[in-house]
């Protein structure tokens, strides 16, 4: 393992571009895709050298571009990523939803023909899940895909699908029975976003900014090689990403994942300081309370990590870290709202700076984090019954 | 160190949780409440628990304890808590063997330690005089007096006080109340002269009491840790206390939680379950998530006492102010979730709830420690 290390920390120290070691905020992290933007030729460079060593997937196996690491390898990868403040090569969808769920239910062509592309950033994925009349009953939805020789011909349309205008491909849930029983009845497809019929229309939100869209297809022709899992057993498949996609928004909450500055650090320069504490007594506990909250979500997910390693993983951990993660970001936003006082108000122009202005829109932003993904009803609802076995 | 329990710690677990079962449901909390018992607990079976090793969970074996941790120590309070056993493990093990590990002389522990892992020796920290907690609001007086000390004051809410054989008193060598600085902590004989010690009864059927000291003769070989500078140990003794409370806490709050579920699952109005009314299935499932977050703060605050970390003290704090807060909710709701039963002394789902309140005024509640905690981390 010391090797390991060694020749990690050599290979970073030559390829990881020195303008990048240093904290860098989200926006200058690169989605990749066809049509992929670099915040800088140095981001397309670390993203190319990541990409071929398979290092954007770093377990994911090798014969798929992966870099085929050990968990204990994949750890030690992280903390000399870490160590030169090196930041992350690619943000995708393609690597924490689409690509762990290829992995387990993809036939073996479609697994060579997608994940070495989401390994290297040469596809941009979106999600077709929600559609208008199902949001928290998703499996209520009514996009159809009609058989037809060796192609589905798919009609219905989406909504939420994050980044869609952006997107190459999407993964999406279709309803290819229509007379089974709601979770019997639909199939996981891939298909491309340039598909003739694909039209995408943005859905400005609160905060201001558009990462959402609505998406319509009309006489949509998808190759049946692009079915994922079994015809009709489409819901398994959609649940298990819906797993990754909750640890993953999750994760937005936790502390690996703070902004710039602090909670304690925002109240130093609004609220002011008396003997060394927050001026304000209210406002000192509401940060300790959040602060604390905060630990202990932290501790209960490295506990949860520690718990899968040993093989008792906690059962639907992935409800429970979706639904307080959540929650506790939308607070964080809230006391950070009455810590700004006044300067957390602006919208644009003279009067406010960066941050304030982006923590106005983080404030509206966080609004969503309970929402997408399944609300904290719905996982309430799922802890309820699969971790407590209430009954229906 | 891991969060998760080696086989080792899950046996350790299992052969607590069924001895307790076994041995101290709490009906016998109840029975020893209804007859009015004198100790309030029963010292057959504090001798028994000591042959096991749990009275000396941590105490080196040179003292007859089992070289065990805060780890080994957690499991136990939790199982302990589960079934509200009165036993006095916060006064004896925590509290006062924590202080006499770390503050007493060798000698000292070689003359009082033995009986107490044998479950001879009972003991307790007298340090609160106000009814809110404030560790160093402290006015008792200890004036030097041939060749140690004169105490005179007053203690409350001493744990597990009414049958201590040695007591862990906090007094003033010089400064003045609410300062840091001119605390000194001495271990006091019950039987001295000039000591008055009355049972409180409390909410909880469990044992405290008020400790009068009037011109008490100390030796001065009887001083633990460093004469003035007692606030140092004083911390210690909290943290260990606050740590241990805490997983006594976490095993009090998550049967009080199981037994609601239970209880949603069988209780029919409505003609259905009312467990399975979202109203009451939300609030389950929101708890829960406190359950787990609570386990995780207790987990790690444990073993940060067992690897001596620098960050034990905002563990601490942050464990029982957690807990604290976790505790009562939880309680609180079980009682209006078992609806009009839940009011009844015949149900024992209000044991819970009293033993909460009382658990969470112990050694600082959560407001306390949240500005502890807060302090310590700098804000």
């Amino acid at each position: 393992m010391e090797s390991f290390r060694s020749e990690t920390r050599n290979w970073l120290e030559k390829n990881c571009p020195t303008s990048l070691r240093r904290p860098v905020v989200a926006s200058e992290i690169p989605w990749g895709g066809r049509n992929a933007r670099f915040a800088s030729e140095d981001a397309r460079l670390w993203l190319e050298r990541m990409g071929q060593r398979g290092w954007t997937a770093p377990t994911w196996p090798k014969e798929y571009g992966g870099g085929g690491l050990s968990k204990k390898e994949a750890k030690i990868l992280q903390e000399e990523l870490r160590r030169i403040q090196a930041p992350p090569a690619l943000v995708s969808f393609g690597l924490s939803m689409l690509g762990p769920c290829l992995l387990e239910f993809a036939k073996e062509e479609q697994k060579r023909e997608f994940l070495p592309k989401i390994i290297r950033g040469e596809l941009r994925w979106c999600q077709g899940y929600s559609e208008p009349g199902s949001g928290s009953d998703l499996a209520s939805l009514q996009t159809r895909a009609v058989d037809d020789g060796d192609d589905f011909i798919v009609n219905g349309q989406k909504i939420w699908t994050s980044y869609a205008d952006e997107s190459d491909w999407i993964f999406c849930l279709v309803r290819t029975e229509p007379d089974a029983p709601k979770h019997d009845g639909i199939s996981f497809l891939l298909f491309d976003m340039a598909s003739p019929g694909v039209s995408v229309s943005p859905i400005k939100l609160i905060s201001g900014s558009s990462p959402f869209c609505q998406t319509f297809f009309q006489d949509v022709r998808v190759p049946k090689k692009n079915l994922v899992g079994k015809r009709a057993g489409g819901w398994t498949i959609a649940k298990r990403l819906l797993e990754h996609e909750r640890s993953m928004i999750s994760s937005m909450g936790s502390p690996g994942a703070r902004a710039s500055l602090t909670v304690p650090e925002v109240a130093a320069r609004y609220v002011g300081q008396q003997d060394g504490r927050v001026a304000d007594p209210i406002v000192r506990d509401r940060i300790a309370q959040q602060e604390l909250d905060a630990l202990c979500f932290g501790l209960t997910t490295k506990r949860s990590v520690e718990a899968s390693k040993a093989g008792q993983g906690p059962g639907h951990a992935a409800s429970m870290f979706k639904y307080y993660g959540t929650e506790l970001n939308k607070r964080k936003y809230e006391l950070l709202m009455s810590i700004y006082g006044a300067q957390g108000l602006g919208w644009e122009g003279e009067g406010f700076d960066d941050e304030e202005l982006d923590a106005t829109r983080q404030w509206l932003r966080s609004k969503g984090n309970s929402i997408e993904g399944g609300t904290s009803e719905v996982q309430l609802n799922v802890i309820a019954k699969r971790v407590l076995g209430l009954p229906d | 160190m891991s969060l998760i329990l080696t086989d080792e710690q899950e046996l350790l677990r299992e052969t607590a949780r069924d001895f307790v079962k076994e041995r101290s449901p709490v009906a016998r909390l109840r029975a020893l409440r209804d007859s009015a018992d004198a100790d309030g607990f029963s010292r057959d079976l504090w001798r028994e628990m000591a042959e096991l090793g749990w009275v000396g969970i941590f105490q080196p074996e040179e003292y007859g304890g089992s070289d065990l941790g805060f780890a080994e120590l957690g499991i136990l309070l939790e199982e302990v808590g589960r079934t509200l056993v009165p036993e006095p493990f916060l006064g004896t093990v925590v509290l006062g063997g924590s202080a006499l590990l770390l503050g007493a002389s060798e000698q000292l522990r070689k003359d009082v330690l033995p009986g107490v892992c044998s479950g001879q020796t009972l003991l307790a920290l007298a340090f609160q005089e106000q009814a809110r907690f404030a560790p160093f609001a402290i006015e008792t007086r200890a004036e030097p007096a041939g060749s140690g000390y004169r105490l005179s004051g007053e203690k409350r809410f001493v744990q597990d006080g009414h049958v201590a054989d040695q007591l862990v008193v906090a007094a003033r060598t010089s400064g003045s109340t609410g300062e840091r600085d001119g605390i000194t902590l001495f271990l006091v004989d019950a039987s001295s002269a000039g000591l008055t010690i009355v049972r409180t009864i409390m909410v909880d059927s469990r044992n405290a009491a008020r400790v009068s000291l009037d011109g008490v003769e100390v030796d001065r070989s009887r001083v633990l840790g460093e004469p003035e500078r007692g606030a140092e140990l004083l911390d210690q003794l909290l943290d260990r206390g606050a740590v241990a409370l805490a997983a006594e806490m976490l095993g009090s709050a998550t049967e009080a939680f199981e037994r609601t579920i239970a209880y949603l699952k069988t209780r029919e109005q409505f003609g259905a379950p009312i467990g399975s009314f979202q109203a009451l299935k939300h609030r389950a499932a929101d708890m829960f998530c406190e359950l787990e977050l609570s386990r995780s703060v207790v987990l790690e605050a444990l073993r940060a006492t067992d690897e001596g970390r620098a960050d034990l003290s905002q563990l601490a704090s942050a464990a029982k102010a957690r807990l604290s807060d976790t505790a009562i909710r939880v309680a609180n709701e079980a009682v209006q979730m078992h609806g009009g039963i839940g009011m009844t002394d015949e149900e024992e789902i209000g044991f819970f709830m009293k033993r909460a309140r009382v658990a969470e005024q112990t050694l600082g509640d959560a407001a306390f420690h949240r500005d502890r905690f807060a302090t310590l981390r700098g804000f």
